[in-house]
């Protein structure tokens, strides 16, 4: 993974002293709430029902152990003990003391980290697929290239202060699994008929209280003008997003109301000056980016392992956690795992410090001292040989990290909704958890097989609710808490926006209502017909009548 | 004492302000409301200035004067001679459309100031204004910024291409000189410094 050179560092230590000083001045009162506000927020801090929330940034969720171990230590020393990894592979601490939040950065810096806008109106952190480098279907790996963005992106002058925040994905994968359609901007890279490393760019997409897919602008770009193109599309946003109105700033408000061909115009016009300039990524910077995603030290290992045969053979709970937990790797002998943080019952996306140390040495002993973060909130150890997955399981069980749910009912993508976040309407937490207990029985949720399930506390959508194969919703109604249901989203190179299937629930209802929504999949499958292909068959009406079947009875 | 900060060759100092801000009478017309509050920031291209606004505007009749845009075009002819002898600059909107002073104006450089009004500070479209005009349209004199303007936009603004910052009254533009430099190695390429780090320093040695 990419390893700070002098430079890098320097930036972070002067964003340390910046900001120490900006917490400084706003305790002094010789900032205000308001002015303090747009500082704290692009360096990550919000201020929540019951603390500061601090969003801490891991760049197209790449870690190290050391920096999962600081993260570990960070969260013992300055909060409960425990932090959130969210849909945005960030780490979030929900506990932090405002005058402590200098004092963490600094060490975040020590161990190359930084929560340089993780929030606020500027580009945020870059995501990409989880298992980018490693995954069979790959065409192009495109860390480096998220890597060169995530520089480009910090501090950039000209886009300090959007009219609204702006999210870039970057994939390079055939099956995409970076939701590159519901980004400001999705990044996907592919290689061009002349073998060369080219881009289809997509823009206009979001999730959030408009949820919109994006958009082609262009079918093909050099990789070289990543950057300059990128500037191009901001430029022609920050010059003309609507600032009168939040909740239509971002650019796929500006995308829809100019249609994407005059949008397309007007940058490609903006586009003509920029082409060529000295932002024009060069093979140099591109090869040394490169060099810290080269492949890893593999050993040359048969396709086979007689040992880990057995015990998948010998060990049903073994078998179970190889099923859902364990992926292809390109690498002959090798696999990715899957960590859940989805373990029945608890906030999905937590780790406490212990959980984060457990993860850390399961990473330096068997998957090259690097793990990732999923943007469904799951943690990643990339590279582990099949000899060691028996190994790595027993260990991860021990730490809870085992729940054999990954792609399952159970594996929710949740944001931290109404406990902890002041933007939410309704809780999220108690509802992924009972939905959780709802379904607690490993044979029936390998049944009901792949499903997504997300949950947002409101319509900013960090649960990314409107591509769950279900979403919900939580709304507020005079004051009390409501979630509306959704079936049908997805993501992906498929992906689509779910349907609201009627008027919404409180949360006791929530378990039966999904309850039913499965039944009726259940009875209505084909063999091998997963969830989402059934509701796209049938439609939204048998799912809708069997949900609201009592109360039309009882009207 | 002033509040305003001029670059010179990248030194920055408190400078006496030699021009006088031409500013518009207020205007009859109702500002436009959301929800009972007064629209926070304006439309990029939205007209503001009412042909009455424009006509009552007070010119002083001597010294050096920036001038809204919107009287800068209309009331070219009045203004002629002192335009020729360099007294006279023009000051933006961030709303207000770049274009329409260079479709008026083709060499900018007869202006010998071009400030830009950021009326809150949130309001990043001045930092492309400053952009477009060092980079597309030439602009080579003294670009300044006024209004909602505070420590901790500085820096960016200096990489747009601005060198003469109006701080807000209320603050220190002593205290602010420091964010001036904030952070000494940009990443990315911008006016004040057009090459990325890439293209600055060999990074693989």
């Amino acid at each position: 993974m990419y390893k700070y050179d002098a430079i890098d560092q320097r930036i972070v230590d002067e964003r340390v002293a910046q900001y120490r000083d900006q917490t400084r001045r706003f305790l002094a009162g010789e900032l205000s709430e308001d002015e303090f506000r747009p500082l704290r927020l692009q360096n990550g801090l919000y201020i929540q029902r019951h603390a500061p929330m601090l969003r801490i940034a891991v760049p197209y969720g790449m870690l190290s152990s050391r920096q999962l171990r600081k993260l570990g230590d960070i969260a013992k020393k300055h909060d409960k003990g425990y932090g959130h990894f969210s849909t945005r592979q960030n780490l979030q601490l929900n506990w932090p003391k405002l005058e402590d939040t200098p004092e963490i950065l600094a060490e975040l810096a020590s161990v190359e980290m930084h929560a340089i806008q993780t929030s606020g109106n500027c580009i945020r952190n870059i995501t990409t697929d989880q298992f980018a480098g490693i995954a069979p279907d790959e065409v192009i790996d495109p860390r480096a290239m998220a890597e060169i963005m995530r520089q480009w992106s910090t501090f950039h002058p000209e886009f300090a202060l959007l009219p609204r925040k702006f999210k870039i994905a970057v994939s390079g994968t055939k099956h995409d699994r970076a939701v590159v359609q519901a980004h400001d901007i999705g990044l996907e890279f592919y290689t061009d008929a002349q073998g060369k490393m080219a881009i289809k760019v997509w823009v206009g997409g979001g999730l959030g209280r408009t949820p919109i897919l994006g958009s082609v602008i262009r079918e093909h770009l050099e990789w070289q003008h990543a950057l300059t193109y990128c500037e191009a599309i901001i430029r022609v946003y920050n010059l003309h997003g609507r600032r009168d109105n939040m909740y239509k700033a971002r650019i796929k408000i500006l995308v829809k109301a100019l249609g994407i061909d005059e949008f397309r115009n007007q940058v490609e016009t903006e586009w003509a000056h920029l082409q060529g300039s000295l932002n024009t990524i060069t093979e140099t910077e591109l090869k040394r980016v490169g060099q810290h995603f080269e492949t890893m030290p593999y050993e040359t290992l048969p396709s086979h392992d007689a040992s880990f045969d057995m015990a998948v053979a010998s060990n049903p709970a073994f078998a179970a956690w190889v099923k859902r937990c364990v992926h292809p790797h390109k690498q002959a002998g090798y696999r990715a795992v899957t960590l859940s943080l989805k373990p029945h019952g608890k906030a999905p996306g937590d780790a406490t410090s212990e959980q984060m140390w457990t993860v850390a040495e399961l990473a330096e002993q068997y998957s090259f001292g690097e793990l990732r973060v999923s943007h469904e909130q799951n943690l990643i150890l990339a590279d582990v040989k099949l000899s060691d997955l028996h190994a790595v399981w027993e260990k991860a069980r021990a730490a809870g990290l085992a729940t054999p749910n990954i792609g399952l009912l159970t594996d929710i993508v949740c944001c931290p909704g109404g406990d902890f976040c002041s933007l939410a309407n309704a809780k999220s937490i108690p509802i992924a958890e009972a939905i959780q207990m709802q379904f607690d029985n490993l044979d029936y949720l390998h049944d009901i097989g792949d499903i997504e399930l997300n949950v947002s506390g409101c319509m900013n959508g960090c649960g990314h609710h409107s591509v769950g194969h279900i979403g919900i919703l939580g709304v507020d109604k005079d004051g009390s808490e409501w979630y509306q249901v959704s079936i049908g989203g997805k993501q992906g190179n498929d992906a689509s926006l779910g349907t609201v299937i009627g008027p919404s629930f409180s949360a006791d209802e929530m378990p039966e209502v999904i309850q039913k929504l499965i039944d009726v999949y259940i009875k209505e499958r084909t063999p091998e017909e997963r969830f989402i292909d059934t509701v796209r068959r049938l439609g939204v009406a048998p799912f809708k009548a069997n949900v609201y079947a009592k109360e039309e009875i009882a009207a | 004492m002033s509040n305003l900060i001029q670059l010179n060759q990248g030194i920055a100092n408190i400078a006496t302000d030699a021009w006088t801000l031409v500013q518009l009478p207020a205007s009859q017309v109702e500002e436009r409301k959301q929800a009972g509050k007064v629209v926070l920031f304006k439309l990029t291209g939205e007209n503001t200035v009412t042909n009455e606004q424009i006509a009552t505007t007070a010119i002083p009749a001597t010294g050096k004067i920036i001038v809204p845009l919107s009287v800068f075009i209309t009331r070219k002819n009045e203004l002629a001679s002192r335009i020729q002898q360099g007294e006279v600059g023009v000051w933006l909107a961030t709303h207000e459309v770049l274009e329409h002073l260079v479709k008026d104006q083709p060499d900018l450089n007869t202006l010998p100031i071009i400030a830009i009004h950021v009326e809150r500070f949130a309001d990043g479209r001045i930092f492309s204004l400053g952009t477009l005009l060092r980079t597309r349209y030439g602009y080579k004199n003294e670009l300044r910024a006024f209004g909602d303007v505070l420590r901790d936009q500085l820096y960016f603004l200096k990489r747009s291409g601005f060198t003469s910052f109006q701080i807000r009254a209320d603050r220190s533009a002593q205290d602010a000189i420091a964010s001036l430099n904030d952070f000494s190695v940009p990443y990315q390429g911008a006016v004040d410094e057009p090459r990325p780090v890439f293209q600055r320093y060999n990074r693989t040695a």
